[in-house]
């Protein structure tokens, strides 16, 4: 290669690069690539958010008693078929993989629509799909709740922190009790509270872990006496947390010791991915929404995305987001095809799209000025949403430490 | 059309007729060239049979199985991936004939004249001169940051032939003769202590009309073609984990317990990340092209790349502590060609620095992005339409 600076800014891309055909040797790696079958549910779903998920209605929906949009919801699980990507067709889903379902996700996080996708259709279902696919004693069970799910009969959560972290154990909160006068067979009591849940305000299904004897992953009715939902004041009010209480609430058990750690692993694993897609069209669409004000918004007589002080900040974003892209997509093919790598493929996914997706928000308000810090604009939710996603489901930090174990870069022993 | 297999028994079939244990080597690769198997996707006659690039490597790999002589591409990476490229849009059918050949077999190294002291983000502003005389030209001038002028037969050569035009609009590209009399070479020491590249003065160097390519004034178009080229050449193979530069520094951290700090940990697990991620960006880049969905993608790659090379290997010298005060060798030499990685942790932080700016600085690849791939509105131009002479400089 000749020397230093001589690309003008005349050069194009290249049409056929040399290098086309150059397979690394030794290098197989799962399709990162969209399928024409991914790229027609985006489209099926996209065109349901902007009918139903415009900006206006999604703020002004942050500040109503109903925070998540359940006539959406129903829209995109029934219509679409969202609810049940993951299902299989046996009982009554769609049999898609984790790629459909991060598509999904790709397109709610470039909404912020106020829908229990992720802890619903991916998160919940994740862990009982883990307990059905077992063939247990609570399979059958597990398989009864999910085609209640497929059928959109029913939304479920996860109870467990938002901000648990996936690979770190998750302690339940909750206790199991001894069962009360008259309960059939088979019925738990559950004391205790979650802090801090996704996606519970609209589930009528809670799965949740429990801990005493027997340890376990049980199931309870959102009805049920003695369960409280209380909504908490949230950062990101698209996605308004809330906090569980259960005082003595009868529950049905799914799966009982390790099977219930490992099907809760499972689901914040899948999770994390799936949030990742999301951060990855959060980041995706703010830098759309920004690309376009620059190039209308004019000072000192001329549009200020001419200036390379704002060019150059958005080509290093749209470069991130390149970047993210890649690592979400290896993450959902990895968890798709159960690859040996999946464990590295989710937390570097997590790591680099939380910060792609905070970075997004924070040039979103930036590069608008004094637009972008005003409540009528979408800056502040895409940036909230973004600071929230990054927390949830195991920070950056937490990821790149899981990563260290995984990759063999021991920490620093103690001084 | 013919299949990787047709192209292989065409291979076992040539080395019949040329066995390489006993065929001289230069012998065996112009009979090479001349039965198409150079490089298939060229036209007939021109080492190729205008098949699909993707089959060559069945024909590389048969000949390799055969321990066959090649032609050390690693040597002529301008010749082979810049200079051929132009020759084959813009060259004349007889200038085609003439270069091709000895340029795949290797028999003539090329490099590139393009960068001048005073044109080098701004390349259009060169100011070398061609002068017609007849059927020749009169070249007077100075180039810099040209690799492997010192072992050139040919350049690739954009000269200004009319100042008083617009300075895209005054150019002519050529093939210069190396070897001709007024072409001085002198090596170009850089900041790692050696010299890859050259300075080279043109004085009174005389370049017969038929070795133009292109037409008069057209010499942008096809300096145009030369960049577009090097670009992708430059940063978007795929390597396993922790081919790059990363892969240095992992290896320290885990032989060297004591040198280990929680903050360089942090530091090491984002660079891995962030090198990791690359890695499969380049990949699914790879894909996109191989599933035909090109993606605007690899405009990025190669500010990836010099970002993190730099990043990583100021890590590095870092992490080594006691052992990052020191340097290998700052003796001037002349190495064969480019090399990022080689040789220890300071050379590669020195050499990392130019990433940034060889092959487009990376303010120039955020103004590409900005301006082709998302649609910003250009830079204001002050010099687009004024005749090139009267530019202030």
């Amino acid at each position: 290669m000749e020397g230093p600076a001589q690309v003008s800014q005349q050069a194009e891309v290249a049409a056929e690069p040399a290098w086309v055909a150059d397979e690394a040797e030794g290098v197989r790696l799962p399709d990162m690539t969209y399928t024409e079958q991914e790229t027609e549910l985006r489209s099926a779903v996209r065109s349901v958010l902007a009918d139903r998920a415009d900006f206006n209605a999604v703020l002004a929906r942050t500040e109503t008693a109903d925070t998540y949009d359940t006539g959406l919801w129903r829209a995109l699980a029934s219509d679409v078929g969202c609810a049940g990507l993951l299902i299989p067709e046996s009982l009554g889903g769609a049999g898609a993989s984790f790629r459909e379902a991060a598509v999904v996700c790709e397109e709610v996080g470039r909404s912020l629509a106020p829908v229990p996708f992720l802890g619903s259709a991916a998160i919940a279902t994740v862990a009982l799909l883990a307990v059905h696919d077992r063939g247990e004693p609570g399979a059958e069970l597990a398989g009864e709740l999910l085609s209640d799910l497929a059928a959109v009969r029913s939304t479920a959560a996860l109870a467990v922190p938002f901000a648990s972290v996936p690979g770190n154990r998750v302690d339940p909160t909750v206790r199991v009790m001894p069962p009360a006068d008259g309960d059939a067979e088979g019925t738990y009591r559950l004391s205790g509270t979650v802090a801090g849940v996704a996606d519970a305000l609209p589930a009528d299904m809670l799965v949740v872990p429990g801990d005493g004897v027997p340890r376990g992953l049980f199931v309870v009715r959102a009805g049920e006496a003695g369960l409280s939902k209380s909504p908490v004041v949230s950062l990101d009010m698209t996605r308004q947390l809330c906090d569980l209480r259960l005082d003595n609430v009868r529950a049905r058990r799914i799966a009982a010791g390790q099977r219930a750690e490992l099907a809760v692993a499972a689901a914040l694993q899948a999770g994390a991915a799936m949030l990742a897609a999301e951060q990855l069209g959060l980041a995706d669409r703010a830098l759309e929404i920004t690309l376009a004000y620059v190039k209308q918004r004019h000072q000192f007589a001329r549009p200020i995305g001419s200036f390379q002080a704002i060019k150059h900040r958005i080509a290093d974003w749209w470069v991130a987001v390149t970047q993210a892209r890649a690592a979400s997509r290896y993450a959902v093919a990895c968890l798709a095809e159960d690859d040996p790598d999946t464990r590295v493929a989710v937390a570097l996914a997590k790591a680099v799209c939380s910060e792609t997706a905070v970075l997004a928000g924070q040039e979103m308000i930036q590069l608008h000025g004094g637009i972008g810090f005003s409540w009528e604009h979408p800056a502040h939710l895409y940036l909230k949403r973004a600071k929230s996603s990054s927390i949830a489901l195991g920070t950056a930090d937490r990821h790149r430490a899981s990563l260290a174990a995984l990759v063999n870069l021991p920490p620093a022993p103690p001084a | 059309m013919l299949t990787a297999d047709d192209l292989r028994a065409q291979v076992r079939a040539f080395l019949v007729a040329h066995d390489p244990a006993v065929t001289e080597r230069m012998d065996f690769l112009r009979a090479r060239f001349d039965a198409g198997l150079a490089w298939v996707h060229y036209p007939a006659g021109l080492g190729g049979q205008g098949l699909p690039r993707t089959l060559q490597k069945a024909v590389d790999a048969e000949f390799a199985a055969a321990d066959a002589p090649t032609n050390r591409p690693e040597r002529n990476g301008i010749g082979l991936g810049m200079a051929a490229p132009t020759i084959l849009a813009y060259g004349s059918d007889e200038q085609k004939n003439r270069w091709l050949r000895p340029l795949w077999t290797g028999e003539e190294i090329w490099c590139q004249l393009f960068s001048e002291p005073g044109a080098g983000s701004d390349l259009a502003n060169l100011a070398t001169r061609a002068v017609r005389d007849g059927d020749r030209w009169i070249v007077n001038g100075q180039k810099v940051w040209t690799s492997s002028a010192h072992m050139a037969a040919r350049a690739l050569l954009v000269t200004r032939t009319d100042p008083d035009q617009p300075k895209h609009r005054g150019l002519t590209y050529f093939s210069a003769n190396m070897k001709a009399p007024g072409v001085e070479v002198r090596p170009l020491r850089q900041a790692t202590g050696e010299a890859e590249f050259n300075e080279v003065f043109l004085t009174d160097v005389v370049i017969p009309d038929s070795d133009r390519i292109g037409d008069i004034g057209q010499g942008w178009a096809v300096s145009t073609a030369t960049l577009m080229n090097e670009r992708v050449a430059l940063g978007a193979f795929v390597i396993p984990r922790e081919g790059g530069m990363i892969g240095f520094s992992a290896k320290t951290w885990r032989e060297r317990p004591d040198l280990r700090t929680p903050g360089l940990h942090d530091q090491l697990l984002r660079l891995w990340a962030a090198a990791e991620v690359a890695r499969l960006a380049g990949e699914r880049l790879r894909q996109q092209l191989a599933a035909g969905q090109p993606g605007p993608e690899g405009s990025g790659a190669k500010l990836v790349a010099a970002k993190l090379n730099q990043e990583i290997a100021g890590f590095e010298v870092e992490l080594l502590g006691a052992g990052g005060l020191l340097y290998g060798d700052w003796t001037m030499r002349r190495p064969d060609g480019a090399d990022f990685y080689g040789r220890d942790a300071g050379y590669r932080f020195m050499r990392s620095k130019g990433n940034s700016i060889e092959g487009g600085t990376s303010e120039i690849l955020r103004n590409i992005v900005a301006e082709r791939v998302l649609g910003l509105p250009p830079e204001i131009r002050l010099d687009k339409d004024k005749p090139w002479k009267d530019l202030p400089r």
